[in-house]
């Protein structure tokens, strides 16, 4: 073993274990936390593996961002703080059965296909100057496309949550109450 | 580095997310199931840019690509959970039976409790 698989593994340690406390704890804020330390190992694991601006964006967008919305909802839905008991569903044992079944699958495929392969690590190779220079030369369409996608959405999250808007209203007359 | 270590890591992770969208009650924990199995994918997308040497970087770009795609699933996700929260109360996806096929008493009663609900809201 290199030093980049010992490093890789323990991160990978670390973020499978806190992704199975995530799915496995009966509070709710303590999944949410679970899982920025399970994106945090992750993001190592990008670094490990030379991304370092993929690594970059996913502590400023899944650790920054999205866990922070995940807070939200779980503090707009009045979700109890302490321990609460009816987190699971009853078909619990099913659940872990499929997801055994597919754990030995994919880790059987991954281990019997690529037994005998290794990576050329060199560095800089995800650096913010080479990625930068493939999205804006080669992936500019699917990049604007996104960021149309990326619009749509939040306006449609913004019709969705706002109230106010109702059947028994005209049109146009809603527009004044956020 | 060899191949198998990253890609080990990615299908547990994969995994744990189909366990956790599985069995869990709460929507907003779906959620983060979710977002568990995106990162795995993620994590796949990565390696394989690195074992190709892909001169595009296709792989990580598209890494890039996917995780905006989660931040608007997750956005446009809580939006919805939101709204079933607003209107009836709680976000148990296993009590959310309103779409489901049977049409026996039970859920009969739970359609009329939902409309009388949704009545009283506005």
């Amino acid at each position: 073993m290199s030093g980049q698989e010992i490093v890789f593994t323990l991160l990978g340690v670390v973020a499978v274990g806190s992704g199975i406390m995530v799915v496995t704890t009966r509070r709710l804020v303590h999944a949410a936390l679970w899982l920025v330390l399970s994106f945090g190992a992750l993001a190592g694991g990008y670094v490990v593996l030379t991304a370092e601006f993929v690594a970059w964006v996913q502590v400023l967008i899944y650790v920054g961002a999205v866990v922070v919305l995940l807070l939200f909802g779980i503090m707009l839905t009045r979700a109890p703080i302490g321990d609460s008991a009816d987190l699971d569903s009853g078909n619990r044992w099913a659940a872990a059965a499929v997801a055994a079944a597919t754990a030995a699958v994919l880790v059987t495929v991954m281990v019997m296909g690529f037994r005998d392969e290794r990576m050329p690590l060199r560095a800089g190779g995800g650096s913010a100057g080479e990625l930068g220079a493939s999205v804006f030369r080669t992936w500019v369409l699917p990049f604007e496309v996104l960021s149309v996608l990326l619009l749509a959405s939040l306006v449609g999250a913004i019709v969705l949550s706002r109230t106010g808007i109702g059947p028994g209203r005209g049109p146009g007359s809603g527009e004044g109450d956020g | 580095m060899h191949l198998a270590y990253p890609t080990v890591v990615a299908a547990l992770l994969f995994s744990v997310g189909v366990y956790g969208v599985l069995a869990r009650r709460n929507a907003i924990l779906v959620l983060m199931s979710v977002e568990l199995m995106l990162n795995a994918v993620n994590l796949n997308l990565v390696t394989f840019d690195m074992w190709f040497r892909d001169r595009l970087h296709g792989g990580q770009v598209l890494t890039l690509f996917t995780i905006v795609i989660a931040a608007a699933e997750v956005g446009l996700g809580l939006a919805i959970v939101l709204l079933v929260y607003r209107n009836r109360e709680m976000v148990d996806v296993d009590r959310l039976r309103s779409l489901a096929e049977s049409d026996d008493a039970a859920e009969a009663g739970e359609v009329g409790e939902v409309g009388e609900v949704e009545e009283a809201a506005p």
